[in-house]
């Protein structure tokens, strides 16, 4: 059986670890085995892009050497995927470990990057009967090129009903520490956002991105809004005949 | 805090929350991405475009020295003087003792990004020169007192009943929303001034180095004008704007025009390279250029943020920014606005005092997408940010926020116990429903959003359950 190695971002540890187990549930699904390695804490970002590199570059060097040994991993983020891939051999540039970094940065796939491009499925057998819009994360989109492959697999989900929203590629605002330091123009630009999800008739936003997930998420609810938000893991696992074919337990104490 | 980082907070969130401002400039920017689309759309390969445009610019700015020294020298010999401004100062004395020593009393100015660098108009006025806006949109701005909103579309702000407003008190002779009516009473008021201006000011798009000139492009002809009916033609220009050659102009006007308001080359595209010629009609008697350093060369030396340089001002980025979208123009406090000027304006005027500008963006990228001349914008955010934290221009909170968390994320128990403790944190002050309020820690975030109850189990414990320890 192929093997992949679970790369899964802190946020999603500590604040949406349904997505992590959707993630696993979806890959089990199409025959790969998982492995999660508990060493992993944060790939840097945070500090990366708040501009402390030299606090950065350590837990980017833990990183790869937790990783080294992985012959693919797979991260249900394309912001964390952006930080290994584009970013490491920035940060780590000068360091012995900076061919090791580029070399792991090839073998880092996004969730959908990894399903459409290496496992090479679009059809997981899921069913989600929904009106869902995409919302095109920032760093999925013009760090790693990725915009079909999400709708690729949403268009072989059984029941789904994909629309498009207005400005689905403007940024929804949420830009990490930026979300707090700028607080004010953070929640402007997500709830112009929130207001093309309202306009395009969708039940569901969905994203590769949970952070931007957690961002609508907070500020629909805040207006009330009835959409709900769904990492892209969450609708790939929901398929009519997944308990029979599964017989782990599908929710988990603790998860949503 | 720096006095600019604070007004910059405090202007950020009025225009945030400006629902009518947002609503003026969503429409605008429609109407552009429409255009620019368009535009795109009609060269064969706008990818190879952008890219041919990025290796003049390279080729330019990795040899300024040598094309700058040939654009000088061809100026002179056709009898035009140019002069090398380090700093602002040296290029408003220099323009100031000129207009005073042949007797100035009014000048036209064209569009130009520089005079408003050097924060020139108000010099000339203490003086007791008249300075005149000739772009109409520059024109508008000078009317209400204002800086310009936008380097391209100064007045984009404005709507069509502002301008009305604002003619009838200023002009007088005109009372109506009708946009040819309010163009024909700015054109007939500047008019008077094109024929009484003893001096024309102009900017320069590009320097062209093998011809010795200068390229303009306006959709007015209020360049020409401005250029050729004063006795004496000023051009300010930064010493990034050169270009190696003539032919260059070809690929990199449509280029230009394009990414700056989708058309498909712009209406007044003229070349000036001296003084009105023996045989010649037209055109001024004295030919000045103003080539200004200013901080450039500090990033010419610079070689990772060089290409900042590459720049051609077409305002592109600006108009793909979501930050400069919602917090507006004016909010920026700087001559550059959006993400160049969010790039630039910590090298032009001190990494301490605006710095700010680099963090206020989510990195989105939208900006590097859309660049003509493939400038990187977003990733020389980031490194802003970096050389900002190794100047210590940070404070001093952030700096320990980063030590705790490099302390708790370089170790796994570490960070697993943080993590418990934030989201049990999270649980109680959402069972005591104090999240949000001033006791909450987090309320930068949970002010603007309401969030579902932060989970009891991470990720790894759940996955530690299901799979063995682990």
């Amino acid at each position: 059986m192929p093997k992949v190695s679970l790369f899964i971002p802190c946020f999603v540890d500590q604040f949406t670890p349904e997505v992590g187990l959707d993630t696993v549930r979806v890959l089990r699904r199409i025959g790969w085995e998982v492995e999660f390695r508990p060493e992993q804490t944060c790939c840097g970002q945070p500090a990366f892009n708040t501009g402390y590199w030299n606090d950065a570059r350590p837990v980017a060097e833990r990183f790869v050497n937790i990783f080294r040994s992985a012959e693919v991993v797979v991260c249900p983020s394309g912001s964390c995927t952006t930080m290994v891939r584009n970013f490491y051999p920035e940060l780590l540039a000068g360091t012995p470990l900076q061919e090791e970094a580029v070399q792991l940065g090839q073998r880092v796939f996004e969730f959908s990057e990894f399903l459409v491009k290496v496992a090479k499925v679009t059809d997981l057998g899921a069913a989600f009967p929904h009106k869902v819009a995409v919302h095109d994360s920032c760093h999925g989109l013009r760090e790693l090129h990725l915009k079909q492959e999400s709708r690729e697999l949403l268009r072989h989900v059984r029941g789904v009903e994909l629309v498009e929203m207005a400005y689905s590629e403007d940024c929804c605002g949420f830009g990490g520490t930026f979300a707090a330091k700028f607080n004010m123009i953070s929640a402007a630009m997500g709830d112009a956002k929130a207001g093309y999800a309202e306009a395009s008739g969708a039940e569901y936003v969905t994203a590769s991105d949970p952070s931007c997930l957690m961002h609508i998420e907070g500020i629909l609810r805040r207006r009330n809004s009835k959409i709900r938000t769904i990492h892209l893991s969450g609708i790939l696992a929901q398929t009519a005949t997944f308990a029979e074919r599964n017989p782990r337990p599908v929710k988990p104490e603790g998860a949503r | 805090m720096s006095t600019a980082s604070r007004e910059f907070l405090r202007n950020a969130a009025e225009k945030s929350a400006d629902l009518v401002h947002r609503g003026i400039i969503r429409k605008g920017i429609d109407q552009y991405n429409a255009a620019a689309g368009r535009g795109r759309e009609r060269f064969s390969d706008w990818e190879a475009a952008r890219q041919r445009c990025h290796e003049i610019k390279w080729e330019a700015v990795n040899n300024l020295d040598r094309y700058l020294l040939e654009f000088e020298r061809r100026v002179k010999e056709r009898g035009g003087h140019v002069f090398w401004a380090e700093n602002s100062e040296e290029a408003r004395r220099y323009v100031a003792d000129l207009a005073t020593s042949r007797g100035v009393k009014k000048i036209v100015k064209s569009k130009s990004m520089v005079s408003e660098e050097i924060h020139l108009a108000p010099a000339l006025e203490k003086l007791g020169i008249k300075v005149v806006e000739t772009d109409l949109g520059e024109y508008i701005v000078q009317l209400r007192n204002e800086t310009p909103y936008h380097i391209v579309t100064p007045a984009m702000h404005l709507t069509r009943s502002d301008i009305a407003a604002l003619f009838k008190e200023k002009l007088g002779d005109v009372d109506t929303d009708d946009p040819p009516e309010l163009v024909a009473a700015a054109r007939r008021a500047l008019r008077r001034d094109f024929f009484s201006a003893e001096m024309g000011i102009s900017g320069a798009n590009f320097l062209v180095a093998d011809a010795g000139m200068i390229a303009l492009t306006t959709n007015e002809g209020n360049g020409r004008l401005s250029t050729s009916l004063p006795r004496i033609h000023l051009v300010l220009a930064g010493i990034e704007k050169v270009i190696p050659r003539l032919q260059d102009l070809a690929t990199i006007w449509p280029v230009l025009a394009t990414s700056g308001t989708g058309q498909p080359i712009t209406c007044y595209n003229t070349l000036i390279g001296g003084p009105r010629g023996p045989n010649e009609i037209d055109g001024p008697e004295e030919f000045h250029v103003v080539l200004l350093d200013n901080g450039r060369s500090e990033l010419l030396a610079d070689v990772s943020e060089r290409e900042v340089l590459h720049c051609v001002r077409c305002g592109a980025c600006i108009n793909a920014c979501p930050v400069f979208r919602t917090v507006g123009g004016h909010t920026y406090g700087t001559t550059y606005m959006g993400p160049i000027g969010s790039v630039l304006t910590p090298h032009l005027r001190g990494i301490k005092e605006f710095n700010h500008l680099s963090y206020a963006s989510s990195l989105c990228g939208a900006c590097t997408d859309v660049c003509p001349v493939k400038i990187e914008l977003h990733h020389h955010l980031l490194h802003n940010r970096r050389d900002a934290v190794n100047a210590s221009a940070r404070p001093w909170m952030e700096r320990l926020t980063f030590l705790m968390w490099g302390w708790a994320v370089k170790n796994p128990r570490r960070y697993a116990l943080a993590g418990r403790m934030a989201r049990t944190g999270m649980r109680v002050l959402q069972a005591l429903k104090l999240d949000g309020t001033v006791l909450d820690p987090a309320r930068a975030w949970t002010k603007n959003h309401a969030a579902p109850p932060a989970p009891q189990k991470s990720f790894r414990e759940l996955w530690g359950k299901q799979n063995g320890a682990g």
